[in-house]
């Protein structure tokens, strides 16, 4: 609690970390020190060891080998109760709190013992309006969590942290649900706190708010911490050279025409049955040839949006128009018509893990052309199946290995290929009418991200309309000819890409209107 | 304590964990045999003589477990498609008093029309009848969500109060002094001897061409490939085109009839009409059997000869040893919770941190 501990002591050191999962490590012998006052940057790709290392931390594993000090004593190794009482605090990257309850009743849950019949509300109000007025994170106790953004909800999440006294925070990529704007708030709330000499580390793959929030910037890099650097004089391309372990290329540009509207949505309404999947008059046209975005914070519509652009529900009201015919809710036509659908979810709805590959292959075709008179027609199947893994470069086990064995990157890669395929014989001789992408780089490495994005612009080179629905603003602004922002089931009017900034985005995304600009 | 997946299916493994299960569940049979104070070699080699020790205990394994196979493949077709029927005990009793309907009565006559018509006739209503009982339960799940394991369930009391009803009245037999039994089967539709001066039938043929089909149609056909995509992933199959509701109420069907055509052999080739306890629970064992095969229809007919013959050689050393019959269920529930840990094993392995 009291600041005079020597502010150069380290408030928590790991040394030689390692964790092993059967034949994979997870963690490699990686040490870390984190000093008082400082906001250290874990960066690294999916699968690279960061929540590992942080679930030890803060006791949901046990490491192999290695011990952790916090504050100069050993932390007890797997009791999340121990580090929390160490002062190690942990904000999940989604919400944990208990919509139906205050925003004081979340923040004591858990602190008092269950058998004392009187909860001291009191005292813990007292206590919180004065952690929050310290720390300067306004929020009303008495709010309902429900009603609060997703912005308001992280603050809550830090204060129950700060509200156990915590002295070292862990955030999980805490700004994948945020606006530009609610992040840029939460950055000067991080600052204000290692001001009063917290420690943060900052769990994060984006390379930008890395650059900009952190004071120092630790790598690693399938499971081994491959370099700890100052943030000051580090570079985005040396960032990202260090977490994939070789230079990254972007993707390559290509001249495209843009032709006639291909795909039209009228004033489409879906009522809400639950919450984030409302559609109010969205109106927008989809032309042959270019790359179209949907950018929003997720659950504001885009699961309901991208389900009616898959054939998987209908709209209560307005309608759905592709190439001048009214399509219905049914996913066949829409692949009949040629549309390329590649779904947010790759393994619970984009795949069947427990189906061979050559079977996933073929699962959106699998009636015509891949069987006649109701029996399989095996061999022509698998032929595709073998063409397909090799042209989109499908690794991680032959065509009879069950699909939930692939890695997301190169589950991505097979979804991407089924759909851009559209089952004919030979992989590359169909041209989509229309590709509706969801989140489709989500959660991937960098260099799977660059094969999905090299697709997306091929295709649209050779004519597809692509629309393309995603959270990741950098991937829209590289990607896409026109934006437009969903937020509460209602979209904007599309604008070209170079209509928009970073900054109109942020207030289209927390739902503010926009100045009228050409 | 967690279970971790592992990487890749291990061959060996895969072969001897049914090896393993089975040495457990007669370890787990060998204690309570021995609890009983019976000599426990002696009852085990009791067990396996009265099953498999000759042509006659054959002979009389092979009759038990043809509608074994059957229930066995209505649990296992459905089951594929992640569809519980728990009913085919009821769907039995249906389809046998269907056959019954159509093949006794009118005086025994059968409506006076040729066998060649009558009996393919009997043989379909039978599995219309099964199919019926599943009507109800498949739509109620993909319309409203109803749990059709409730339902298929709850059918089956519904279903035997019927036919008791049915005994006692409009289709009793009044040669039966008093018995809740039904008229008999036409002479002329009875299943054929398939090995003469036993009770083996030409039922075991029908069962296991079925098993054979299914199996097929499961592995080659689109339809089978619905039911294993639905089974395996609902949502993931809706958003590929599958037709899952389609899917489910056909696979539904399907395992209702081929319950109802148990009953119908069994009525066929054993009984010669209907009785209150013509089932030991052929239906609810026959779910024991689908999942000791793992699901797989060819499984099905090996799980069902062994579980035939651990019921037909326990019945064979009750009489030589003083150990309850009630060891068959002993021995036919652990090798399924056995299996089922098994199965697991080779999947998955235990870590203690």
């Amino acid at each position: 609690m009291s600041p005079n501990v020597d502010p150069r002591a380290p408030v928590l050191r790991l040394a030689g970390i390692t964790k092993r999962f059967g034949a994979l490590v997870a963690n490699d012998a990686i040490s870390l020190e984190l000093s008082a006052g400082e906001i250290l940057a874990l960066l690294g790709e999916n699968g690279a060891g960061k929540s590992t290392l942080v679930s030890i931390l803060f006791g949901h594993y046990v490491a192999d080998e290695g011990s952790i000090e916090a504050f100069g004593a050993p932390l007890v190794p797997g009791d999340p109760a121990a580090a929390l009482a160490a002062g190690i605090g942990m904000v999940h990257q989604h919400s944990t709190l208990a919509d139906n309850l205050s925003v004081l009743d979340n923040v004591m849950l858990g602190t008092e013992p269950l058998w004392r019949p009187l909860s001291s509300r009191r005292a813990g109000r007292a206590r919180l309006v004065d952690t929050a007025k310290r720390f300067g994170l306004g929020v009303d106790p008495d709010a309902r969590v429900a009603t609060l953004s997703v912005g308001e909800r992280q603050r809550v999440e830090i204060l129950k942290a700060l509200y156990r006294e915590a002295r070292v925070l862990i955030l999980d990529e805490p700004t994948a649900v945020l606006t530009p704007q609610e992040s840029e708030a939460l950055f000067s709330t991080l600052r204000g706190l290692t001001a009063q000499g917290l420690a943060v580390i900052f769990i994060s793959h984006k390379l930008d708010e890395v650059l900009r929030v952190s004071d120092r910037i630790a790598v690693l890099r399938a499971g081994r911490l491959v370099d700890s650097r100052l943030a000051a004089g580090a570079t985005k391309a040396g960032l990202a050279e260090a977490m994939v372990g070789r230079a990254v290329p972007p993707p390559v540009p290509r001249p495209h025409t843009v032709g006639d509207v291909v795909l039209h949505v009228d004033r489409v309404h879906v009522g809400a049955e639950r919450a984030g999947a409302r559609l109010d008059a969205v109106s927008f046209s989809l032309r042959a040839g270019e790359i179209f975005a949907i950018a929003g914070v997720s659950g504001n519509g885009q699961a309901a949006l991208v389900e009616l652009l898959c054939g998987l529900r209908a709209a209560d009201a307005g309608r759905v128009t592709l190439a001048g015919r009214i399509m219905p809710a049914d996913p066949r036509e829409w692949l009949r018509a040629g549309v390329a659908r590649i779904p947010e979810d790759r393994r619970e709805v984009g795949a069947i893990g427990d189906l061979p590959l050559w079977e996933n292959a073929i699962a959106e075709r699998y009636r015509r052309p891949y069987a006649s008179l109701g029996v399989v027609r095996r061999a022509a199947a698998r032929t595709f199946a073998r063409k397909l893994v090799e042209r989109y470069d499908v690794r991680g086990g032959g065509i009879d290995t069950p699909a939930r064995l692939l890695s997301g990157g190169n589950l991505q890669k097979l979804i991407l290929g089924r759909a851009l395929s559209g089952g004919a014989p030979r992989p590359g001789e169909f041209v989509p009418l229309a590709v509706v992408a969801s989140q489709p780089t989500w959660g991937l490495d960098i260099g799977a991200v660059g094969y999905v994005h090299q697709q997306l612009l091929d295709a649209s080179a050779r004519g597809a309309a692509v629309l393309l629905v995603s959270e990741d603003l950098d991937e829209i602004l590289a990607l896409a000819d026109r934006i437009a922002v969903i937020h509460a089931g209602r979209l904007t009017a599309a604008r070209p890409t170079k209509a928009w900034t970073l900054a109109t985005l942020g207030l289209a995304m927390a739902g503010e209107a926009l100045p009228d600009a050409a | 304590m967690r279970l971790e997946a592992r990487d890749r299916l291990s061959r060996p493994m895969l072969v001897a964990a049914p090896f393993a299960a089975l040495a457990f569940t007669f370890a787990v049979a060998a204690l309570f045999v021995a609890w009983a104070g019976a000599p426990v070699g002696r009852t085990v080699a009791l067990i396996f003589d009265g099953g498999f020790g000759s042509r006659f205990a054959w002979s009389e394994t092979l009759t038990r477990a043809t509608p074994l196979v059957l229930t066995g493949l209505a649990a296992a077709i459905s089951f594929r498609a992640h569809l519980y029927n728990i009913g085919a005990e009821g769907q039995l009793y249906a389809g046998a008093l269907a056959a019954v309907a159509v093949g006794g009565l009118h005086g025994g006559t059968g409506f006076e029309l040729p066998a060649v018509v009558l009996f393919p006739a009997m043989l379909g209503c039978a599995m219309a009848a099964g199919a019926a009982l599943m009507a109800l339960p498949a739509l109620a799940k993909t319309r409203f969500g109803v749990d059709e394991v409730v339902t298929t369930l709850l059918l089956n009391f519904i279903v035997l109060l019927f036919v008791s009803m049915m005994l006692d009245g409009p289709m009793k037999d009044p040669a039966a002094m008093g018995w809740p039994q039904s008229v008999t089967l036409a002479g002329d539709l009875e299943l054929d001897k398939l090995v003469p001066r036993t009770r083996v039938h030409t039922g075991l043929l029908y069962a296991l061409a079925l098993a054979v089909i299914a199996w097929v149609a499961l592995r080659a056909t689109t339809f089978g490939f619905e039911v294993r995509a639905v089974g395996a992933n609902a949502r993931a199959a809706r958003f590929a085109g599958v037709p899952v509701e389609r899917t489910l109420v056909l696979v539904a069907l399907a395992s209702g009839a081929v319950a109802g055509l148990a009953g119908a052999i069994e009525v066929a080739g054993r009984t010669g009409y209907v009785t209150l306890d013509m089932s030991p629970g052929y239906g609810y064992t026959g779910i024991v059997i689908a999942m000791l095969a793992g699901l797989n229809p060819l499984g099905v007919v090996a799980a069902a000869v062994f579980v035939a013959g651990v019921l037909v050689g326990a019945d064979s050393m009750s009489r030589a040893v003083a150990v309850p019959t009630y060891i068959a269920d002993v021995i036919v529930a652990v090798a399924l919770l056995a299996m089922l840990v098994a199965n697991q094993a080779t999947r998955y392995r235990l870590r203690w941190r």
